[in-house]
């Protein structure tokens, strides 16, 4: 018996050397287990929200670009992730079906955040895991700056189509499809006075929240140049956002022909609302956030109608790039796309171009990459459906011309 | 005038929170437990009013009596399988278990309803007052909040006071030992607690998403904390307290937003709250209890 003890002894001491050596192993990604975790919760979640090209296989083959996404695909921004995955989607396998990149496919992998930076991270270290050499995202502004810094310190690429926010690109390898806040503050400000929509302009906006109030202050900060006056500035935040009837009163005592709205549709939609039952009609002016307001079930759409929004991508345009990607959205998701599914689907073929031109290869490291398309990326002038003629600067910012819609009986419509 | 208008916008706002709290200080006054599910049964509520009434068109009378009925059994399912197995456990293991059947509502509603948002249409087919030349406009939706939470209020003081099984609540939230000796079922009457609880979430729901008309998962988190604030204001446990409670946040809320800073409302509101705790600790109309130790 005690000869039979020594012996269990010895085993499980060398079992524990064994482990102990496994976790050293490990400890140099400690966030492994994390990430896999991560990872099948949002496998479990994207399959519950019936997301399509979810073959998602582990691992790196010879010849094929490995390009992540990373967006809320479940939770209250929802609709942009999805949106931007399913317009990635179509990209994806367009240029699949086409010979792909120099002839190399490009394999498309997709995780949630569910718009949390946590979440978002480890999303990005689940997808580093399976293999992902270039990052397309993250969809929302938040987040993407938690994951620009883990992309940066590992080399990799990362060209995000919807996050806004001037802090995702403080990194020399993060790049935006879409404008940046500042940008999108200073054009609604300069669209107004040109088409002398209004000159008293009352604001509502989100403190809490990083995207709104730098769109705010950039506005505020044009205005006065542009000749409008900013009678009311009012403020919510994320913990009190169902009553607004105090910011629209004090917008209406103030005297605003137009309000301004830098803030997502969830919000608007009770703007709109209240609004409506204060008798309160001022022309209402959003940015790319109220974007997918007619989409929100039940939503009635007569309270949107008039509504401006500043935002690159009109799905009604009639050029053939707009209408062949409109068309193959609606057949493949049976709707029609949004300003983030746009943002997505250029994302990647502005990768693609960047990839052509700086003649990078599946099976260079993710640094080579990264590094090959940071400094090609300012080089290449690209011809999308959210822009024509759009560049970028070294910083990470695009250039490319401003548009705005117009919800007209119930649907999204150019303004010219 | 513009104050007049703030006032009406707070009493609105406050009597929402009012009348969820209702249901959070009854469930607290007799099982002597937080419920923070509560905000997400009210989200339930909210998706049944929803569904039956745009997906299969039914009467609004008829659905909102629909997700009453909805409401209440699941009230008394997440009492029975949740809360019934922990009566002789800490009250922080309780606690707890509510947090976690308010995630498991919300992810359950996520994976079943979806993510989008949905827009609620109001229910509440009652014109509004225009007073004072169209300057002053209450609108129906306030006036039928206020009413129901009233009405509610009296019912519920009625029922704790002279029905039997009212009786039998006040004895099982002074001592539920001694009141199990004296033959009062006591399993049945928490029971009940929470049946009556939800049931009222039901109509505090479809009052909430009538007056602000977005219905997502996580709709019943952020009023089911204020309410909870509101019935600590008011003193929890207590039903008057929790309706003055209610109607005082809402109004403290939107004056602080129109005449101090549009920011910092949640931050008055709640530093309100700590000057009337520090003052009288067990909220405006607290009972104080001894706690046997």
């Amino acid at each position: 018996m005690k000869r039979f003890n020594k012996v269990v002894s010895a085993a499980v001491a060398s079992a524990m050397v064994l482990a102990m050596a496994a976790c050293g192993g490990n400890a140099t990604d400690g966030s492994q287990a994390a990430s896999s975790a991560a990872n099948s919760n949002a496998a479990a979640s994207s399959e519950a929200t019936g997301n399509t090209g979810a073959d998602q296989t582990t691992g790196t083959s010879a010849g094929t670009f490995v390009i992540g996404g990373i967006g809320p695909l479940t939770g209250g921004a929802a609709i942009y992730g999805n949106a931007a995955m399913n317009g990635a989607q179509i990209a994806v396998d367009e240029i699949n079906a086409a010979g792909g990149i120099n002839g190399a496919q490009i394999k498309f992998l997709k995780e949630d955040d569910q718009h949390d930076p946590e979440k978002s991270v480890n999303a990005y270290n689940s997808l580093k895991d399976q293999g992902m050499q270039i990052l397309m995202g993250t969809v929302t502004s938040t987040p993407c700056v938690a994951v620009a810094d883990k992309a940066f310190a590992d080399g990799m690429f990362v060209l995000t189509p919807s996050a806004s926010s001037t802090d995702v690109i403080v990194n020399d390898n993060v790049f935006q499809v879409c404008f940046t806040d500042p940008n999108q503050g200073a054009k609604s400000a300069e669209y107004i006075s040109d088409k002398k929509l209004a000159t008293k302009i009352g604001i509502i906006y989100d403190s809490s929240d990083v995207y709104s109030s730098g769109i705010k202050d950039t506005f505020v900060k044009q205005a006065p140049e542009k000749g409008l006056a900013i009678v009311a500035e009012e403020a919510f935040t994320a913990d009190s956002k169902t009553d607004f009837s105090t910011q629209l009163q004090k917008c209406q005592s103030a005297g605003a022909e137009l309000v301004f709205m830098p803030f997502y549709y969830t919000e608007a939609s009770i703007v709109l609302t209240q609004a409506n039952n204060m008798g309160y009609a001022p022309i209402f002016f959003g940015v790319d956030g109220m974007d997918g307001i007619l989409s929100a079930e039940n939503f009635d759409t007569k309270l949107a109608e008039g509504l401006y929004m500043l935002t690159p991508f009109a799905a009604d345009a009639k050029d053939a790039a707009t209408v062949k990607f409109v068309d193959a959205y609606q057949k493949n998701y049976g709707e029609t796309p949004i300003q983030f599914a746009a943002d997505a689907y250029d994302a990647i073929y502005i990768i693609k171009a960047a990839i052509e031109q700086a003649n990078v290869t599946p099976d260079q490291s993710i640094k080579e990459i990264g590094d090959a398309l940071t400094s090609t990326i300012t080089t290449i002038k690209y011809d999308g459906i959210t822009g024509s003629d759009m560049t970028w600067a070294a910083s990470g910012e695009v250039s490319k011309a401003p548009m705005a819609i117009i919800i007209k009986d119930g649907a999204y419509a150019s303004v010219e | 005038m513009n104050f007049l208008i703030y006032l009406i916008n707070g009493i609105g706002l406050g009597s929402v929170y009012a009348i969820i709290a209702l249901g959070y200080t009854m469930v607290y006054g007799i099982a002597k437990m937080l419920n923070f599910a509560h905000g997400d049964v009210i989200m339930i509520g909210c998706y049944t009013v929803f569904l039956t009434m745009t997906r299969y068109g039914m009467n609004p009378y008829i659905s909102v009596a629909l997700s009453v009925v909805v409401c209440t059994l699941l009230g008394i399912t997440i009492e029975k399988i949740a809360y019934k197995p922990l009566r002789r456990a800490t009250s922080l293991a309780v606690l707890i278990t509510a947090i976690g059947v308010s995630y498991f509502l919300q992810n359950a509603a996520l994976l079943l309803f979806g993510a989008n948002t949905k827009s609620f249409s109001n229910v509440v087919n009652v014109p509004g007052i225009t007073l004072a030349d169209g300057a002053l406009k209450i609108s129906g939706t306030t006036i039928v909040t206020v009413v129901v939470c009233i009405v509610i209020m009296l019912i519920l003081t009625w029922f704790i006071k002279n029905t039997k099984a009212g009786q039998a609540m006040l004895a099982v939230s002074e001592d539920k030992d001694a009141a199990q000796l004296m033959g009062v079922n006591v399993n049945g009457t928490i029971s009940l607690t929470f049946a009556i609880g939800s049931g009222l979430a039901a109509i505090a729901g479809v009052l909430f998403c009538s007056a602000y008309p977005t219905l997502t998962p996580y709709t019943g988190s952020m009023p089911g904390i204020k309410a909870f604030t509101a019935a600590v204001f008011g003193g929890i446990g207590s039903i008057p307290g929790a309706f003055i409670g209610g109607i005082l946040l809402g109004i403290i809320e939107i004056l602080g937003r129109a005449y101090i800073s549009s920011q910092l409302s949640d931050a008055i509101v709640f530093a309100v709250l700590i000057v009337v705790l520090l003052v009288k600790p067990t909220g405006i109309l607290g009972k104080k209890i001894h706690e046997k130790v």
